[in-house]
């Protein structure tokens, strides 16, 4: 990629030189081994199973035969389809508005809508799910219009109709991060460029704005595809008799125990992401850095049609988002639903629930935190050494591809894989009939698995964020570090992580609050001594304590929301500083 | 000399690409011997970790349960008292998942014991030979009915839930419902789109429902056509045995085909609802126990069975469960049928277990192919 040579009156085989490049291989190769023990070795028994009859013997084909020859396989695989790309064009096209909007116009109100705009990454998915329930069910406040006070109005909640909207919550933000992060950084030159041509603002957009984020726009499509594709939390609870995928693997491993045939779904779940992947790579291959030493930022100007245009759909947005939180909370406050609407605030006392109460939330923020803090660190580093490393082109590139694998596997089946291979204290080599001792195994019901099953679970969206941020900063940082013999580590840490601040901060929220409400990754992997605050929900609801389910639900958000804002009031010295040069 | 003759070769060794190979090919040998010398045969090493025998002595024990939440801190309370040397560690889960946990774990069982968990899903265990034989202290007073047959059992129950509708008052006063009896009702047309249940694929109480209409009715078929009837008037099939009391409760569904304590409990939290139990007779399953076999097993772990059938603790068990294995002089709770025992209908554990496969088969290929839902 990068056409860096080593010019010998520069760096005449300096020791210094050689120390670099050893650490940049190593550094390398360790994040290949983490991704490979994280994602690739795991699969191996998971993939194993699908060939597998329940009883462990070689079975071939016949699953997968038994499998195509239902016909309800046809219909869910077309059901997730349909979910998957109708969730995909709303969540990109009204998240790329917004993203618009926070970037690109003078409106008003950023810092609100930024955060507020993120609100249901907050939320857990369950509880999302529990709050459409409440508004679109069939006693919900708009199907009823507010018991009878108004004209109620039947978005036959149960099926499509249901998934779509609680994957659109999901996905919506995802979109937004990645599309922000996209329209962030670009050359104002280019824009005074089109003004001088006298091109039209119309035309500016298509050729420059879109041009620009394309990779971006292409990261967004890719991710919010793949989780509505694979996600089974909403069509849990909303889906009705409306058939997914993913809800065929639950009924599988939950409701029949037979993993053969609930690894069997997985692969066909792989498909369309390994299809995606490829699409990707394309796209990728096209991408220009857009921020050149030369850049300079973008200010937008005022436009008073344009910001209150995008004030009144900012502020739709949010308002719907928050009319969901909205009635989680009620729902949390009110003793029986919807028949007796005394509020109190007994269901935040969780020592008569089940599900570990305090101590689960206490957890729950350990865990996070951790997360969050080893996510960055790994995310980025492994970004940077793909994106700006030199040599080695195999190792990036399969460092690359293993980096968005995790984004294709459904949490519920990275969980089992991680029980199935770090709960084993032998592992069998194929084909041979010999086994070695698993050194992993003393990980299996620690807090530092459930924090390594996290990270690698969100790892995608967070690899995508930080290359997408990374490519547009221009290599000839890296050029100019090279041929002044500064050593990369140098050049990383003083002019890459600066330059890169607000996507890596991005990435650690992501982080955060993805580890406080996740349950499908973890729910096999929690150890007794352990319970979590989302799995806890998820008790809640189960035993019918719908009201402390939402309870703790508001609990995490309230959390998340406060890390958040604690977060930005902290580091807001730290990202002006390192912002600066992007105003003038 | 000689230095004419080693120059070329020390120039050939200080190219890099040499130095590079060299290193990569000792990095390869090191790590082929590494993975050699740990690889042995699969039984040896299988053995050998199965075989060894660790600390029995050890204090604590990991309980899987799938008891409810509410119900399991007033039961151990006694056990605390009693042995307040022995650390319990609570998994608690939805029998799905703890079933399903327990399975994936069979190479290296973390569960010492199982704590009631449904009895058809500990028959999957037995069937795949993760559960130790074990006849607990006091097995005489347990009712034959409610444990396994074998000596000493593979599992022993505790208590039996039963099916049951749960149907909200309001709700079917508003739409002018009749109340239901019992299974034949159901399939009354003026039910259409009005009824919930748990869908048997992913939840043992809507298999319980199945398989009980399936052995109560004179043939299989006839069971069969019952059940396309039902199916007419069904609005969704749900992905948990609770959800459907929930939805019902909550008034999203007057009718909601789920189990007994549920019902019950949401009627007494102040839901409008009416617990039903069929005039035909519930459908059925035990909560039962087991001993899940691992290298060391624990004292503490027999010690826990044998206090989980203890009088005392069944006491505890019969305040929220109508039927209790061991017999107790606690009236059934409120709410429940004078008899309970009478309410339950026929049903053969180890048939169902045995037939559930192709049960589900049937039911996905008639019912379940569907892709919109009925309004």
């Amino acid at each position: 990629m990068t056409t860096t040579t080593r010019h010998p009156i520069v760096a005449p085989r300096a020791k210094a030189f050689d120390l670099e490049a050893w650490v940049m291989r190593s550094l390398l190769g360790l994040g290949a081994l983490w991704l490979v023990v994280g994602v690739v070795l795991p699969l191996f028994p998971m993939v194993g199973r699908s060939f597998q009859n329940t009883n462990g013997e070689w079975a071939g084909l016949a699953n997968y035969g038994q499998y195509l020859t239902t016909p309800s396989l046809v219909q869910s695989f077309l059901n997730s389809m349909g979910v998957a790309i109708t969730t995909t064009l709303f969540s990109v096209g009204l998240g790329f508005i917004y993203a618009y909007g926070l970037t690109r116009t003078a409106m008003k109100g950023k810092t609100f809508f930024r955060t507020l705009g993120l609100l249901s990454l907050y939320i857990p998915p369950l509880a999302n799910a529990i709050g459409l329930i409440y508004l679109f069910g069939n006693q919900g406040l708009v199907t009823t219009g507010l018991f009878g006070l108004l004209p109620g109005i039947n978005i036959n909640l149960y099926g499509f109709n249901g998934i779509v909207i609680g994957e659109f919550l999901y996905c919506f933000p995802q979109a937004v991060i990645l599309l922000v992060t996209a329209l962030n950084l670009t050359d104002a030159r280019l824009y005074e460029a089109a003004e001088v041509l006298g091109a039209s603002t119309l035309k500016t957009f298509f050729t420059v704005t879109l041009t620009s984020i394309k990779y971006g726009l292409m990261s967004a499509l890719f991710v919010c595809f793949i989780l509505a594709f694979t996600d089974f939390g909403v069509p849990k609870v909303v889906g009705g008799n409306f058939n997914v995928l993913a809800t065929d693997i639950y009924k599988q491993v939950i409701g029949q125990q037979n993993f053969s045939m609930g690894a069997t779904i997985s692969v066909f779940l792989l498909i369309p992401s390994v299809f995606m992947f490829g699409l990707d790579r394309i796209v990728q291959r096209r991408q220009n850095a857009l921020i050149s030493a030369k850049s300079v930022p973008l200010q937008p100007k005022p436009n008073p049609i344009l910001d209150w245009a995008m004030f009144g759909f900012c502020a739709l947005m949010v308002a719907f988002i928050f009319t969901v939180f909205g009635t989680i909370i009620l729902a949390s406050l009110v003793k029986v639903w919807p028949y007796d609407f005394s509020l109190s605030l007994k269901n935040y006392d969780f020592s008569s629930v089940g599900g570990g109460g305090y101590g689960a939330y206490w957890n729950s923020l350990r865990m996070a935190f951790y997360t969050a803090i080893f996510g960055t660190a790994i995310v980025f580093t492994g970004a940077y050494l793909v994106e700006k490393g030199r040599g080695l082109n195999w190792l990036r590139s399969l460092t690359y591809l293993l980096s968005t694998v995790p984004l294709a596997l459904p949490g519920l089946v990275l969980g089992l894989a991680y029980v199935f291979f770090f709960n084993n204290p032998i592992w069998r080599i194929p084909f041979t009939g010999l086994a070695i001792y698993n050194p992993l195994h003393w990980l299996y019901g620690t807090m530092a698995l459930l924090v390594m099953a996290n990270i690698i679970h969100f790892y995608t969206v967070c690899f995508l964020t930080g290359t997408t941020a990374l490519k547009q900063i221009d290599a000839e940082f890296e050029s100019v570090s090279a041929s002044m013999a500064v050593p990369f580590y140098k050049t990383f840490w003083r002019v890459t992580v600066p330059l890169s601040l607000p996507a890596i901060l991005e990435i650690g929220i992501y982080f955060f609050v993805n580890a406080m409400v996740t349950i499908s990754a973890i729910i096999f992997l929690y150890p007794a001594n352990l319970p979590l605050a989302a799995v806890a929900i998820v008790n809640m609801d189960d035993a019918g304590d719908i009201a402390a389910a939402a309870a703790m639900s508001t609990l995490i958000v309230l959390t998340s929301l406060g890390v958040r804002v604690m977060y930005s009031w902290l580091t807001k010295g730290l990202r002006q500083r390192s912002e600066a040069w992007l105003h003038r | 000399m000689v230095g004419d003759l080693v120059s070329p070769i020390l120039r050939f060794l200080s190219k890099r690409r040499w130095q590079r190979f060299i290193s990569m090919a000792a990095a390869s040998c090191t790590m082929v011997w590494m993975v050699a010398s740990c690889a042995v045969s699969q039984e040896d090493l299988a053995s050998s970790v199965g075989g060894a025998t660790g600390t029995s002595s050890d204090s604590s024990v990991t309980v899987y349960t799938a008891l409810e939440d509410d119900q399991i801190s007033g039961y151990l309370e006694s056990f605390q008292t009693q042995y307040p040397d022995i650390k319990v560690n609570i998994v608690r889960d939805s029998t799905g998942i703890i079933t399903a946990k327990l399975l994936a774990e069979a190479d290296n069982p973390q569960a010492d014991v199982v704590w009631g968990t449904a009895a058809s899903s500990l028959l999957v265990a037995e069937e795949k030979g993760l559960l130790e034989p074990y006849a607990p202290a006091g097995l005489e007073a347990v009712n034959p009915k409610f444990r396994d047959d074998a000596n000493p059992p593979q599992w022993v129950g505790i208590d039996v839930w039963m099916s049951a509708f749960c149907v909200n008052t309001v709700e079917s006063e508003k739409l002018g419902l009749p109340i239901p009896k019992g299974w034949a009702d159901l399939t009354n047309p003026v039910y259409k789109g009005h009824i919930v249940m748990s869908n048997p694929a992913s939840s043992g109480t809507g298999f319980l429902s199945v398989s009980t209409i399936l052995q109560n009715s004179p043939t299989e078929d006839e069971g069969w056509a019952y059940l396309d009837k039902l199916h007419e008037n069904i609005a969704q099939y749900m992905h948990s045995g609770s959800r459907p009391c929930k939805a019902a409760g909550a008034g999203e569904y007057p009718i909601g085909i789920s189990f007994g304590y549920r019902a019950v409990k949401q009627k007494n939290d102040g839901e409008p609802l009416e617990a039903v139990f069929p005039v035909e007779g519930s459908g059925w399953d035990v909560e039962a126990n087991a001993l899940i076999k691992k290298s060391d097993i624990k004292e503490a772990a027999k010690t826990f069975l044998d206090w989980a059938i203890s009088p005392e603790v069944s006491a505890k068990y019969a305040e929220s469960f109508a039927i209790t294995a061991v017999k107790t002089d606690v009236p059934p709770p409120a709410g429940f049928p004078e008899d309970p025992v009478a309410q339950l209908a026929d049903n053969d554990l180890r048939w169902a277990a045995a037939n559930r496969e192709r049960i589900l088969a049937e039911w996905t290929k008639r019912y379940d192919a569907k892709s919109e839902p009925k309004s």
